[in-house]
């Protein structure tokens, strides 16, 4: 099975008014079960919007988006897929194991269930005991990995990710990549991930796909095989040739 | 500690200030050009402190109860209709944030008429609504309207720009739950308003006060402070402390309102950021 499959998408922004956009154009995309996919391309290419129509938070002009077998809305209605953004948008009212209980509270999850849940990804993203603490107290980083174990803790089979790390210094980045592979290979999840930092798509991503803008569409698709995703796979020459590659497909 | 010892040098400040213009004042005021520039600081116009002091341990009339229990029942007189006022105002405006934000085309049509409602003057209203007492509700209730009409406008718009605060991250979070407008109300924009309410509701609170003296006043209701400053300013010529006496009556009463409503935030503000909130 595909755990997202998108045919012939087109999506206008205002149309028939004099600020109509194209914003994408005939865009077809297939994420197998368990592929991480990243989306890169300049700003203004459309790989939000297409993350956007992923998640059903818009409808495409034409064409159809299937996710988990079934349409976008009804994917969303199960909550078949976590989301996180590039702000981490934590609800500062809520302790952190609050914030993490959000989706699972919003399921009907009894309390138990959702403190055991919260507990086990606050575990996995390295935060148990700032379980208390408010977002206010956290840092930039901790904030972020707190959206991260939010989006994975109704065990999504897919998880979306706009910029997750890109208000971010570089070492925390390459620390939260690091963690965010650990966990997508512990629990199996496709995983769509938009950036805009090369090097960044090619560490994480078993496929790059490249976007250019006025119309967004897809120009190129790099598939990416490093020996290892660690310290040793940064440096290794293939890694290296990847983001040769991927500059190139960019420039078109 | 600290803030004790700064409201206390508060205090010693004025009253220091009082005395001392009295002191160094010319008693008939300061003339400039046939405009006063300064008040009188003749024991008429400017009572002695501990004049108004010991005023408010005197009888009010001869044999009477002393000027400082009247002046305290005058104050839970208005108290109460300031509560009413300040309670229903602040429902009223909630109610009316959660319509606007609901739908757009309500927010378009009424928003104006909401701005308006407060720039008719409450002179002019107050007769009106006077003309209820004793038909539509009690005589004090037509006072707690109007409170009310003054207490509903901050928390109104207030409200409206909180409840709108979340960003679109928030609210596409909780589209990505799939919570519907209620949820995503109680969930997201209730608790994100938080911040936008409370200085409302300080607002609303001075509001309803000012509300409540100037309509028992304006309808002749009596009972409260704002009747027994009218009364006391009536004998002012003969004895100026008296007046003074409710006066400080209607300043403790503003004071309590404002602390009754910041009292209600220490429990729900920690670990929030705060936010100015200008109303108009």
């Amino acid at each position: 099975m595909t755990a997202v499959a998108i045919s012939g998408v087109t999506k206008v922004f205002n149309p028939g008014r004099p600020d109509e956009v194209l914003a994408l154009s005939d865009v077809d995309l297939t994420v197998a079960d368990g592929e991480f996919v990243s989306l890169i391309g300049p700003s203004g290419c459309g790989k939000s919007t297409l993350l956007r129509l992923i998640a059903d938070l818009i409808a495409p002009t034409t064409g159809t988006v299937t996710v988990a077998g079934t349409t976008a809305a009804q994917a969303r209605r199960d909550q078949a897929y976590g989301i996180a953004f590039q702000q981490a948008g934590l609800f500062e009212w809520r302790t952190v194991r609050r914030n993490v209980e959000l989706p699972l509270e919003l399921r009907g999850a009894g309390r138990a269930e959702r403190r055991a849940k919260a507990e086990e990804m606050l575990e996995l993203v390295g935060l148990s005991e700032f379980a208390g603490h408010y977002p206010g107290q956290l840092s930039g980083g901790m904030q972020q990995r707190v959206a991260i174990a939010r989006a994975l803790a109704v065990q999504p089979p897919l998880l979306l990710m706009d910029e997750p790390f890109g208000a971010l210094d570089e070492m925390t980045r390459e620390r939260l990549q690091a963690e965010l592979l650990a966990v997508c290979a512990a629990t199996g999840t496709s995983t769509v991930f938009v950036t805009h930092s090369i090097s960044e798509a090619v560490f994480l991503s078993d496929r790059v796909v490249v976007m250019s803008a006025r119309p967004g569409r897809i120009t190129a698709a790099i598939d990416v095989k490093l020996p290892s995703r660690d310290e040793a796979g940064r440096q290794a020459p293939a890694y290296f040739d990847k983001i040769t590659e991927v500059r190139k497909a960019l420039r078109g | 500690m600290r803030r004790f010892l700064a409201v206390l040098a508060g205090l010693l400040t004025g009253a220091a200030a009082w005395e001392g213009y009295k002191a160094v004042g010319n008693p008939d005021g300061t003339v400039l050009f046939g405009v006063r520039v300064l008040p009188r600081a003749d024991d008429l116009s400017m009572p002695h402190l501990w004049t108004i002091a010991e005023r408010l341990g005197a009888p009010e009339l001869t044999g009477g109860r002393p000027v400082w229990r009247v002046v305290v029942d005058a104050c839970l007189f208005t108290l109460g209709i300031t509560t009413a006022g300040f309670v229903a105002g602040a429902l009223i405006g909630l109610a009316l944030a959660v319509a606007m934000q609901r739908f757009r085309v309500v927010e378009r049509g009424l928003l104006p008429y909401v701005i308006i409602s407060q720039t008719v003057p409450l002179v002019a209203l107050a007769p009106l609504i006077a003309g209820w007492g004793g038909v539509l509700m009690p005589p004090w209730a037509t006072v707690a309207v109007i409170a009310a009409y003054l207490a509903f406008f901050p928390v109104a718009v207030g409200m409206l720009r909180g409840l709108q605060s979340p960003s679109a991250a928030g609210v596409e979070l909780m589209r990505s739950y799939a919570a519907g407008w209620w949820r995503t109300l109680v969930t997201l924009r209730l608790p994100a308003a938080l911040p936008y309410l409370f200085p409302a509701l300080r607002l609303a609170g001075a509001a309803a006060v000012v509300g409540a003296v100037v309509g028992e006043i304006s309808t002749g209701t009596r009972g409260g402070i704002g009747r027994l400053l009218i009364e006391y300013a009536r004998e002012a010529t003969s004895d100026p402390a008296k007046v003074y006496t409710a006066m400080l009556g209607a300043a403790l009463l503003g004071l309590l309102v404002a602390g009754a409503v910041s009292l209600l935030e220490l429990p729900l503000m920690r670990h929030r950021r705060h936010v100015e909130v200008a109303t108009l």
